[in-house]
C-alpha cells in the first residue's frame, strides 16, 4: 500500500470536501449564472467581475480576508457565533465555506455560457406550450445547458481537490478537520518524506488528468452532435 | 377612456397596444401603436412590410412583449388589462415561431407530447391522431429535429402548437425562413389545417400569395399601425390598399369550379360576376377556389372584341378612376357582380376612351391565377 493512515484520512476528507463544495456551488451558482444570463441590470458587470475575482487574485489574500471576516471580529464571525454555530476559520465547514468562493468563477462562467447558448427562444417556445417558469427551467434549460453543467461540476471537483492556499489560510493543519491532501503532501515534503510526497502528488496528477481528459472528450462528442444538428440546415 | 370590454361579443379578440421596443433593431424604428377587433374564426392574416411592428403586435398577444400599455381581451377572457397580466403559460395560445423552434433534446414525438402535457384546455378539441394525419407526420415521430429537413420540421413545430390545444393559434411568418419549394410543400398542409381545425388564427406574413391563398379577413400594417383592415376581397379591392400595395396590386375573387376542358388542360370558374377560365389546377368540380388577378393584367375596351387571343373578357361597371404613384398610369377600379376588379393603364388610354364613372367597359384579364 502507497498511502499512510493519514495519507488515507487526508484523501477521504479531500473527496468529502470536493463533494460537499460542488454539491453546495451547482446550487449557488446555477442561480447566479442564470441572473447574468438574462439581466440588463447595470449590476451585472460588477457582479461578473466579483465572481471572476478568484481567477487572479492570489488565494492566500482570499484566505486572509475570510479569517478576518469569519473570525471573533468578523461580521460573519459574529453572526455564526450569535448562531451557537461557534467560529468557522478551522473547521471543516470553515473550509467549505472558502471552498465554494474560490471555486466559483469555475462554475459560474460555464453555466453562464451554456444558458447564453441556450438563447431565449426555447424558454419562449416552452412558455407558449404552457410550461410554467421552474418546468421551463428543469424540462428546457437543464437538458439543453447539460454539458455546461458537466464541465462546471467537474472543474468545481478538481479546483477544489487541487487548492492549497486557502486551505492553509483558513483551514490550518488538522488531522480529519482540515488536513487535506495537498497540505498533508506539503507535510511530506517538509518532513523530507519524499517517497510519500511522491505518492500524493503522482495520484493528484493521475486524478486531474483523467478527470480532464474525461470532460474533453464529452465536451468534443457534444461538439460532433451539435455540428450534425447544424448540417441539418 | 371607460370602454367596456363586455359589450364586444364573446367571439372576438381584442388588443390595443403602444409599445416603443427598447432595444431598436436596424430598421425597426417605430412605435407600436394599435388598437383592433378582430374576428375570433377563420385566419387573420396581418400583412405589411418588415419592420411595420406585424411580429411585435403578435408577440404582444402571445404575452411574450412585455408591454405596460396594453390590452387584451380574447373571447371575452381578459389577457392582459391596465391591472393584470396573464402569465404567457397561462394563455390558451398556440405560436409558431419563423423557425421551427423544436426542443434539440426531444424526438419530434417527444417535442408533440411535450405540449399534449401541458395543453391548458384539457377538451381535447385537437386529436393526435389527426394532427399527425393531417400534417402527414407518421414517418417523421421518431426523428431528432437535426435528423429533419427545414420544411419538416415546421410541420412538427404547427402540429405542436395545435397540441397545446389553443383557443388562438399565433403564426409568425412560418414560411419565411423556407425557399420556395419548401413553402410549396407547406401551403397546403396550412390550407387543410384551417380547412380541418376550428382555431382561429392570426398569420403574420409579407408574402401577398400567403395572404391571398389563407386569409379570410386582413389587417394591413404599416410603421406600428394599423392602415386598414377587413374581410380580403374588400381590402384588396380598394384603391388606397392598391396604391399601397403599388406594383403588386391584385385583387382575391372566390368562384366556384364549373365546368373542365380536359382537351385544352382548361376548368371554368364561375364568380358573382361571370365566370373566368383558368388554367386546370385539378381542383375539383364545385369546389370553392380563390383567383388572383393583378391589375397590371386587366385591359379595358369599350365593346367586346371577339378577335383575340384573351380569352377572359367581362363586362364590368366603371366605379371609380384615381391617379397612380406612376404619373403614366391611371388606377380603376370595376364593378363586376357583387366583386370588384381593378384595371391599370394608362392616362393617355382612360382620355381616349372617354372613360367616367358609370360607364359600362369590357375587361380584358390577360392572366389569372387560382391562388387556393
Amino acid at each position: 500500500m502507497f498511502f499512510s493512515p493519514s495519507d488515507m484520512a487526508a484523501i477521504g476528507l479531500t473527496l468529502r470536501l470536493a463533494c460537499t463544495v460542488t454539491v453546495i456551488l451547482l446550487a449557488v451558482a446555477t442561480p447566479l449564472a442564470w441572473w447574468l444570463a438574462r439581466t440588463t441590470s447595470w449590476w451585472k458587470g460588477p457582479v461578473a467581475a466579483l465572481v471572476a475575482l478568484p481567477l487572479i487574485l492570489p488565494p492566500t489574500v482570499l484566505g486572509f480576508y475570510l479569517l478576518l471576516v469569519m473570525g471573533p471580529n468578523g461580521f460573519v464571525g459574529e453572526l455564526t457565533q450569535a448562531a451557537g454555530l461557534g467560529l468557522l476559520p478551522f473547521t471543516f465547514w470553515g473550509l467549505v465555506v472558502a471552498s465554494v468562493l474560490y471555486s466559483l468563477p469555475f462554475v459560474v462562467q460555464p453555466i453562464h455560457n451554456a444558458i447564453e447558448a441556450v438563447g431565449a427562444r426555447p424558454l419562449e417556445v416552452a412558455a407558449t406550450l404552457g410550461a410554467g417558469p421552474w418546468d421551463r427551467f428543469f424540462s428546457v434549460v437543464l437538458p439543453l445547458a447539460k454539458p455546461g453543467f458537466i464541465t462546471a461540476a467537474v472543474l468545481g471537483f478538481t479546483h477544489t481537490v487541487g487548492e492549497f492556499g486557502v486551505v492553509l489560510m483558513i483551514g490550518g493543519n488538522i488531522p480529519e478537520e482540515t488536513r487535506v491532501v495537498s497540505v498533508q503532501m506539503y507535510d511530506h515534503v517538509e518532513a523530507l518524506q519524499y517517497g510519500q510526497a511522491h505518492a500524493l502528488a503522482l495520484g493528484l496528477v493521475v486524478f486531474s488528468f483523467v478527470a480532464l481528459l474525461a470532460l474533453y472528450s464529452y465536451q468534443r462528442r457534444q461538439r460532433v452532435l451539435l455540428s450534425s444538428s447544424l448540417g441539418g440546415f | 377612456m371607460v370602454f367596456s370590454l363586455s359589450l364586444l361579443p364573446q367571439s372576438s379578440i381584442h388588443a390595443r397596444f403602444k409599445h416603443c421596443p427598447q432595444q431598436a433593431h436596424a430598421g425597426a424604428a417605430f412605435c407600436l401603436d394599435v388598437d383592433i377587433t378582430l374576428p375570433s374564426a377563420g385566419v387573420t392574416a396581418i400583412f405589411g412590410p418588415s419592420g411595420s411592428g406585424k411580429t411585435t403586435l403578435l408577440r404582444c398577444i402571445a404575452g411574450l412583449e412585455v408591454v405596460s400599455q396594453g390590452e387584451c381581451t380574447v373571447n371575452g377572457e381578459s389577457w392582459q388589462s391596465q391591472a393584470n397580466r396573464m402569465p404567457v403559460h397561462r394563455r390558451a395560445i398556440g405560436f409558431v415561431f419563423q423557425e421551427a423552434s423544436l426542443f434539440a433534446h426531444l424526438t419530434a414525438q417527444a417535442n408533440l407530447q411535450y405540449a399534449i402535457k401541458r395543453a391548458a384546455n384539457k377538451t381535447r378539441a385537437v386529436d393526435y391522431e389527426q394532427v399527425v394525419d393531417v400534417m402527414g407526420l407518421s414517418p417523421l415521430l421518431a426523428r431528432y429535429p437535426h435528423e429533419l429537413s427545414g420544411g419538416e420540421r415546421q410541420r412538427v413545430a404547427i402540429a405542436r402548437a395545435l397540441l397545446a390545444q389553443p383557443r388562438l393559434l399565433l403564426m409568425d411568418e412560418p414560411l419565411a425562413s423556407l425557399d420556395r419549394a419548401r413553402k410549396q410543400e407547406i401551403l397546403p398542409y396550412l390550407e387543410h389545417l384551417r380547412a380541418v381545425f376550428n382555431v382561429p388564427i392570426i398569420y403574420v406574413t409579407h408574402s401577398l400569395e400567403e395572404v391571398a391563398r389563407l386569409a379570410d379577413q386582413v389587417v394591413l400594417m404599416e410603421q406600428g399601425r394599423v392602415v386598414s383592415q377587413g374581410d380580403v376581397a374588400d381590402v384588396f379591392s380598394r384603391l388606397d390598399v392598391a396604391l399601397w400595395l403599388n406594383d403588386d396590386m391584385a385583387v382575391v375573387l372566390k368562384g366556384v369550379v364549373v365546368e373542365r376542358d380536359v382537351q385544352w388542360h382548361l376548368m371554368r370558374v364561375q364568380y358573382s360576376g361571370g365566370h373566368l377560365w383558368l388554367r386546370d389546377s385539378g381542383a375539383a368540380l364545385s369546389q370553392t377556389v380563390r383567383i388572383r388577378i393583378h391589375a397590371k393584367d386587366v385591359s379595358l375596351t369599350l365593346a367586346e372584341h371577339q378577335d383575340t387571343s384573351i380569352a377572359n373578357r367581362l363586362n364590368t361597371q366603371v366605379v371609380d378612376i384615381v391617379g397612380d404613384q406612376d404619373e403614366a398610369m391611371s388606377l380603376i377600379r370595376l364593378a363586376s357582380g357583387s366583386d370588384y376588379l381593378m384595371a391599370r393603364v394608362t392616362k393617355r388610354s382612360v382620355e381616349q376612351l372617354g372613360l367616367k364613372v358609370g360607364m359600362s367597359v369590357w375587361a380584358q384579364v390577360k392572366s389569372a391565377a387560382m391562388v387556393g
